[in-house]
């Protein structure tokens, strides 16, 4: 029996035959759509490697069936990017050293993302160090990515106070 | 994982018929029910995908000034629901202790209830686990138990319910809205998850095939809203698992309290709630030495499972805790680090 599952992935929407109920949302982006930024981690809920925005919420694509999430739109690393423009979160990531391997980095960044959107972590360091705590970094650059959120941050709402302007 | 049959029902009446057969296991987030099956732990034939049903995923502020959570509101969506927080700040902070942001953007109110265990023996195949296997033993008892049961517990199982959600919930006189076969039923969750006996593998009232979909909250919850709160310690700051947790919510008239509600967490195989501790500081002074006699009353049936006796004294000093800092008023915003007992207050503690 297959399963047709329909997804919108960084804008575009792809129909999908799954053979195998079993496919997580994960190995569905890295091993069936080409989209290897995503990474695999733990694969068990617990690093946030695989930290991807699905319908506007940050959230472990380990952990989630592909085929549960039939008409998702996921935002994935590989959609953050303006072209050859970094995503100001990116951009702050490499202006305060926010990673040394590199492997935890795309959840990282997406989780920032979902946080900033939150909108709940204001310019205080504490709530951001709690608002990341789901993405674990083993080169241990908590405090490049502290500072990389908090400079993103106030750039996002500069440029969003300049669009209401 | 296993494989399994994926179905995805329409309607809540379909979901229950497939969900009854033996085998079958309700599928919502997932975020516990696939780290169980990847690990083994639990391997269900058939899958009932719930999170397409429709009008599981309101919150309704109801007629007589109660509200009704939809079984698929995620974890995130009723903590950051403005007038719930308002309304019910120890139920939004213990939500925001819980997991971590990606989990708790996931995670359904259903599925919090129904979460198993973080046993370690129970998660690992190899051992001994009457709850995963009945009658096979339990490695846990002379095992490394120091996060084990200290209430309820029984020869057979010494696990702990790992749910902070349920704590207040438990407290604040929840009832849990129940669909299946014969129609729908409402239990309050104090009756919802049983305590082990002799047989830990049924956690639960749940009949083969009942769905919860919905968790109400009476309209006199709402009348601790001042002087609310939940405290939890952690073995790090964020993202674990209570070592032992408690929900205080009181009503102050002046300086007396006059009603007072009370619940432990990490303690026992279900969310426990405590109305001896209740009884005492109900039309009493707001006064230290009556917290401590509450919490002396909370535990008097506690007794270690193993190596986990400093649970005791633990439990005592956060129910304290989360008395005097309910007692100090719910904070205007939610702290940074919801749940923590490191928090300062002024005046009161650390302060």
């Amino acid at each position: 029996m297959t399963f047709s599952t329909t997804l919108t992935v960084n804008g575009v929407t792809r129909t999908i035959e799954l053979d195998d109920p079993r496919v997580t949302l994960l190995d569905l982006l890295r091993e069936r759509l080409d989209l290897p930024g995503t990474k695999k981690g733990c694969d068990r809920g617990q690093c946030g490697a695989c930290t991807v925005i699905v319908d506007g919420r940050r959230i472990n694509s380990c952990l989630a069936l592909a085929v549960s999430h039939h008409g998702a739109h996921v935002l994935t690393i590989e959609g953050v990017a303006d072209g050859n423009r970094l995503h100001p979160v990116q951009e702050a990531f490499l202006a305060h050293d926010g990673l040394q391997c590199g492997f935890c980095t795309p959840g990282q960044i997406m989780s920032a993302i979902g946080l900033i959107n939150e909108g709940e972590a204001y310019d205080d360091p504490e709530r951001v160090r709690e608002g990341m705590s789901g993405n674990l970094c083993r080169c241990g650059a908590y405090q490049g990515i502290t500072q990389a959120v908090l400079d993103a941050q106030k750039v996002l709402q500069a440029a969003r106070s300049q669009e209401v302007a | 994982m296993n494989s399994f049959d994926y179905i995805r029902p329409a309607t809540v009446q379909a979901a229950v018929v497939a969900a009854s057969e033996p085998g079958a296991a309700y599928l919502a987030a997932g975020t516990n029910l696939l780290d169980l099956m990847k690990g083994g732990v639990t391997r269900p034939r058939r899958l009932v995908d719930i999170t397409h049903l429709p009008d599981l995923d309101h919150i309704d502020e109801l007629p007589d000034g109660g509200v009704r959570i939809g079984a698929l509101v995620r974890n995130a969506e009723l903590a950051r629901n403005a007038t719930f927080a308002r309304r019910f700040p120890a139920v939004a902070e213990a939500l925001l202790s819980g997991a971590s942001a990606q989990l708790r953007n996931a995670a359904t109110v259903g599925g919090n209830l129904l979460q198993r265990t973080r046993c370690a023996y129970f998660y690992d195949v190899a051992s001994a686990c009457n709850k995963r296997s009945p009658g096979a033993g339990c490695d846990a008892r002379g095992g490394d138990n120091r996060l084990h049961a200290i209430m309820g517990w029984s020869e057979s199982c010494i696990a702990t319910h790992p749910s902070d959600f349920c704590v207040p919930l438990v407290a604040l006189d929840a009832v849990v809205e129940i669909e299946g076969g014969a129609g729908r039923r409402e239990i309050p969750l104090e009756m919802f998850h049983r305590l082990p006996g002799d047989g830990p593998e049924r956690e639960t009232v749940l009949e083969p095939g009942e769905m919860i979909v919905a968790v109400r909250l009476p309209p006199e919850a709402a009348r601790f809203a001042a002087h609310s709160r939940y405290v939890k310690v952690r073995e790090r700051t964020s993202y674990a698992f209570a070592v032992v947790s408690a929900a205080a919510a009181l009503r102050i008239e002046g300086s007396t309290i006059a009603a007072a509600r009370l619940a432990l967490g990490g303690v026992a195989t279900k969310p426990w709630r405590s109305p001896e501790a209740e009884q005492i500081l109900a039309a009493a002074p707001i006064d230290a030495s009556i917290f401590r006699r509450a919490a002396e009353a909370a535990l008097a049936e506690a007794k270690p499972s193993g190596d986990n006796g400093f649970k005791l004294e633990l439990a005592r000093r956060i129910i304290v805790r989360a008395i005097a800092l309910a007692a100090a008023g719910t904070p205007e915003r939610m702290p940074a680090l919801p749940g923590s007992p490191f928090a300062t207050v002024a005046g009161v503690i650390h302060g």
